[in-house]
Parts: C-alpha cells; structure tokens; sequence
C-alpha cells in the first residue's frame, strides 16, 4: 500500500467485514444452515444487538466474529485482514489482543481469585508480572472491585462475577468486545449495571456487540440485527446516513 | 504463556483438587517406595555377603571335602563316588607346598559348655595357633592357642566375647577352667568383639586345639582348611601345588574343591546382584501402573475443565500453552509422587536398617535414579494424550459445556 493512498484507505477499511459467510452442521443426518450467505459490515466504535429466537444463527455468528469458529464458505476481514485463513495458533494471537469475551455464564476460573482471573489475558499474552499488577489493580479500581481482589468467583455476587468477566475481557484494550447475553443470568437491576458498564466501555471507542434475548437491551443499541433461520431479517444499520440501504450492497468489499 | 506462569498455573490446578492430586501422589509414591525398599533390600543382601567373603583377606584359599562337578573321567573315578573325608595328614600334606605361608584346618561341631552352674549351648572350633592370623582376628585378652603339632590335644581354650560376659560376667575369664562337653578345658584367651564371618560369630565361639574338637566329636575328619598363600599374585599357582598334593593322596582323584574369596564374591555378586535387579523390575511395574492412573486422573481432569479450556482458548491461549499446561500437571503430579515415594522408601530402608542391624539396607544409587526417572517419565508419557485432547478441544463446544 503507497503511503499517500494509506490515510485514505484507512478511513475506508471497516472494522468487521463478513462476506459470503456459510456455516452449516451435521445434527443426525441432516444439515442444518446456522448462517448462510450472511454478509454484513460493522465500523469501528459501533453498538451492535444481535436479536433473534433460538437456533436463528446469532451465537454462532458471535462465536465466528470471535474467531471460536470458522465459516464453511465466505470471508471475514477483521480491521481490513482476512482472518479466515489464519493457523489456529495466529487465530488464537488475534483473539487475544483484539477480541474480549463476555458470557451469559461468566467462566470464571473457580480456583483462582478475581484479580488472577482478571490478569489471565495478561499473563497468556506473557506480559512481564510487574505491568501485570500494575495493569490489574488499575482495573479492579475501575471495576470497584478493590475490596473482592482476593475472592474467589464463589464468593462473589452476580454482578460482581460479571463485572470481573468485563474487567478481563478489557484487561488487554480489545478493539472488539462481544457479549453474550451478559445479563442473562442477573436480576434486572445488576443487568442495568452490567449493561451500563458496557456501553460505558463502548462509549469510550470500543465496539460492542451482544447477542440478547432481551428487547428492552437490545433496544438500547444503535443498531439492531434480527436473525431468523440464519439469515439476516433486518438491519436497522443507519449510521453515516445509509438509512434503508442493505448493509451487503452498502459499499464495495475490500 | 511464560514457562514460570505455565507452572504456576499446573501447581494451582492440582492444588485445586486435593484429594484427587494426593491418591495420585500416593499412587506414584508406592511405585517409587516399592524400587527403592526392595532394591535397598537386595542390594543390602549383596553387600553383607560380599562383606562377609572379603573379610576373610584376599591371600586366602578354602579347601573343602567333596567335588561337585566332573573334571573328566581318570582312574579314581572308577574304584568310588563317596569322597574321602579331608584330614589333618592332608593339612600337614599341604604345608609343604611352596606357594602356602600357613593354614589352619577347621573342625566345627556343637556342643555344651559348663563353667560352675551356667550351661550353655554353643559352637566349638577345633583348630590351631594360626587361625588368628589367617583370619585377621585380634585378642582382647590372655593369648591365643598355643603353637603345637597338629596331633597334639591340648586341654585350652578360647572364647568369644559374649560367651565370656555370659558364663564369667564382670570375673577375669583367663585362667579358669571351664567344661566343653565331658572335656574339662583352661581358658588362656578370650577373642575381640569382631561379630558375624563366614557363618561363625566368633563372639559366641569355643576355640580349641583342633585335636582336642576331634576327639570330643569322636572324629578324624576336617570341616575345611583355610590355607593363606604367598601373596594375591601367588593364588592360581598355588591352587595348581595344592590340587597337585591333594591329587597325589587321593590316588589320582582331586575329590576336594579349592575356592578362592575371588571367586565366592564373583559369583554372589553376580547372584544377588541379578535377584536385586529382577526385584526391582517387579517394583517397576506398580510404577507402570501409577503411569496408567496419572493419565486417568489427566483425561478426568480434561472432562473437568472442559469450560476453562474453552475459556483459555477464548481468551487467546494457543493449542500449545494447553497443552504444556495440561503436560506440566501431569509431571508435578508426577514429580511430587516420586519425592514422596523416594522419602517413603529411604524411611523404610532405614526401618530395615534399624531392625536388621547387620543388613546394610542402603538403595543402590543406579535403582534411585531409575525409579525417579522412570515416574517422571511415565508421568510425562501418559499425560501426553490427555493434554492434546485437552488443546485440541473445539472451544465452542467446550465453552458451551458447563
């Protein structure tokens, strides 16, 4: 790429470009289509809800936006790199520093305390362990979990499980963090606070993506995917004013 | 994940089930207990019978009636089978051998020995001035017996150091007179405490002139003579002068057997050290076996954590951090199972030690060694295939477990 032509490019490559993208699996002895020709665009710094009933695709389109899986066919260029064709171990690299994870079911590590927990991502990436403290007591000072450092997830409340499953989906400055039903398994009140968090991470530029059940959730991002048997139903993706426009016919790929 | 945070990791994870982490231990630790006891045990065996042939001094050629394998057919061998008993003219006959700097013919036999009320049952040695210093045995008081013919009876004796605490307790032994079955005897000598050699404890011996033995066990034959040869170099000649006379008295026949302390220990050595080996082959099995559970208790602890792996995997752990991470539990487990093992069995050596003071129950270096190796090595080898099951685990499906 010319340098002159870099600037340009740059303001033009698009956070998250899934093309042509099929994954089917074989349940008995039939096929079943999770997502088919599935093509969608996603700019950095966006909120995105990805709504839907069960088996309509949305956890396995976040488990390939999260390189968990990979597509039967098509492509999916994450900040403008074809990650499809990456080794498992390159995958593996991308998920760690660009990708942090939130599930409806926290997976903490039981026998480790909220900061080990919280320093995992640091310490797989081999960050040396005197920037690992600092960057985590950093962290349980953001999270205000100060006070349950030393605890077990057992110990813990609800929310401040999930809030240690932020604070180590965060730990590493992601580009991207996806949320699977984050709030799924806390009461309303502690699924505001949850929520909140998030949008307050994605209010300071990272890209938000969750998958919900929950309208009153996925009514508060900007912008909504319905999934249905696989396919993309609708997309209320009006950002830069391309309103009504179909995200696939939206720019040129590439 | 640096190597310092891959076993910090491993160490929390078995910490994490204590109970499952400590029978494994225990598992692995009986495997290793099991080779170093048993090894320590035969080699202990060894080495007290090595010892026991080497104190007789290297110079020494044992004569002894009867010949157990055929050195081809002469003349002998067809006027008789019975071998003819060793005498004490054989004895005399074998001094003239030029290669022989002294001998002492043996006469053994059990019997009562009386001094005032006290009655004991003991063992009696007939033999002559010699013995002490073909046996390298110190006196703790009086003298030795008296340097005489071989024929002549005399009525003296010596004895061991226990017997004399026995029988005379705190009194001065030297000088009494004691009974050795109906033969009344004078104590000129009693031995110093040089325990357990060649089957006697000289501490508990009567040792008399060997006519003396003969006459009281009412025989003229020899139970072995102990012959003490010009020098190590002089010994395979000296065995050849000696086969000679013997040969000579024996109308042709050699129906003696000539043993050297080389030749003993050689063979002992070879015996026992074969039998410590075959027993610590038999310990190494249970070694196997503690392998087998190591890869069990690493494919349930797979199962177990199939959500964490999924996490890891999440969370930007390659196949490879997994792996090692999975492979270092294994060898911890493995390693600490063997330390216990290799406490536990030096315990019980020194337990064998304790309770058999004279067997030298020390686990040979190489069985240490081996047994330690071999549990970090079945260790390792069969917690591979749980830690590539564990890496190659699909982290959807993983993550989706819990």
């Amino acid at each position: 790429m010319a340098p002159t032509a870099q600037a340009a490019q740059i303001a033009q490559i698009a956070q998250i470009e899934l093309a042509g993208i099929d994954r089917s699996f074989t349940v008995g002895d039939s096929r079943v289509h999770a997502l088919s020709a599935l093509s969608l665009t996603i700019e950095a710094g966006e909120y995105v809800a990805i709504m839907g009933p069960s088996g309509s695709g949305k956890s396995t389109l976040l488990n390939l936006l999260g390189l968990l899986d990979r597509p039967d066919a098509g492509h999916y260029r994450l900040e403008g790199r074809d990650v499809t064709t990456l080794s498992a171990d390159e995958q593996a690299a991308v998920r760690r520093s660009r990708i942090g994870f939130v599930f409806q079911s926290f997976h903490l590590v039981p026998r480790l305390s909220a900061a080990e927990n919280i320093a995992l991502p640091l310490t797989l990436a081999g960050i040396p362990p005197a920037e690992r403290e600092q960057r985590v007591t950093r962290a349980l000072r953001d999270f205000g979990l100060e006070e349950r450092a030393r605890h077990r997830p057992d110990e813990l409340s609800g929310g401040q499980r999930q809030r240690v499953a932020i604070a180590r989906a965060t730990i590493m400055q992601p580009a991207l963090l996806l949320a699977d039903e984050p709030t799924g398994n806390l009461d309303r009140h502690t699924g505001d606070e949850v929520t909140q968090l998030l949008e307050a991470l994605n209010a300071a530029g990272t890209t938000l993506i969750v998958v919900t059940h929950d309208p009153a959730m996925g009514s508060r991002a900007r912008r909504q995917l319905m999934m249905e048997d696989g396919l993309l139903k609708s997309d209320s993706g009006q950002r830069t004013g391309l309103a009504g426009e179909p995200q696939t016919a939206s720019r040129p790929a590439g | 994940m640096s190597p310092a945070d891959t076993l910090r990791f491993a160490g929390r994870a078995a910490f994490a089930y204590p109970l499952r982490t400590a029978l494994m231990v225990l598992a692995m630790a009986i495997g290793v207990a099991a080779v170093v006891v048993l090894t320590a045990l035969g080699d202990g065996a060894r080495r007290y019978v090595v010892g026991e042939f080497a104190s007789l001094g290297a110079n020494l050629v044992i004569v002894l009636p009867g010949r157990n394998e055929t050195g081809g057919v002469n003349a002998g061998s067809f006027i008789t089978n019975t071998p003819r008993d060793l005498t004490l003219a054989d004895a005399s006959a074998l001094l003239r051998a030029p290669l022989v700097s002294r001998l002492a013919p043996l006469s053994a036999g059990n019997s009562e020995i009386a001094v005032g009320g006290r009655l004991r049952e003991t063992m009696v040695l007939g033999t002559t001035a010699d013995y002490l210093a073909v046996r390298h045995l110190a006196l703790a008081e009086g003298r030795f017996l008296p340097r005489e013919s071989f024929g002549h009876a005399g009525a003296e004796a010596v004895i061991g150091g226990t017997l004399k605490r026995e029988l005379f307790g705190n009194e001065a032994a030297v000088g009494r007179m004691i009974r050795v079955g109906d033969t009344r005897l004078r104590v000129v000598g009693v031995m110093a405490a040089s325990g357990q050699g060649l089957g006697f404890n000289t501490d508990e011996l009567v040792i008399v002139p060997v006519a003396t033995a003969q006459a009281m066990f009412n025989t003229n034959t020899l139970f072995r003579i102990m012959v003490e040869v010009r020098g190590r170099d002089a010994l395979v000649p000296a065995q050849r002068q000696m086969e000679d006379i013997l040969r000579s008295r024996r109308e042709g026949e050699l129906d003696v057997t000539l043993i050297t302390q080389d030749a003993v220990l050689g063979t002992f050595d070879r015996i026992l050290g074969a039998l410590t080996l075959a027993v610590a082959g038999i310990a190494a099995i249970s070694l196997a076996v503690a392998g087998i559970l190591v890869m069990n208790v690493m494919l349930v602890a797979v199962t177990q954590r199939t959500g964490e792996i999924g996490l890891l995997k999440a969370l930007g752990a390659t196949g490879g951090d997994i792996r090692r991470a999975f492979l270092v539990e294994a060898a911890l487990l493995s390693l600490a199972g063997a330390l216990a093992g290799y406490g536990l069995g030096q315990l019980g050596a020194w337990a064998i030690r304790l309770a058999y003071p004279v067997l030298p129950a020390w686990p040979p270096d190489w069985a240490v060694t081996a047994s330690l190796g071999t549990a970090l090595l079945t260790g390792l080898l069969f917690g591979v295939l749980p830690a590539r099951r564990a890496a190659r685990l699909d982290p959807v499906q993983a993550l989706a477990k819990r």
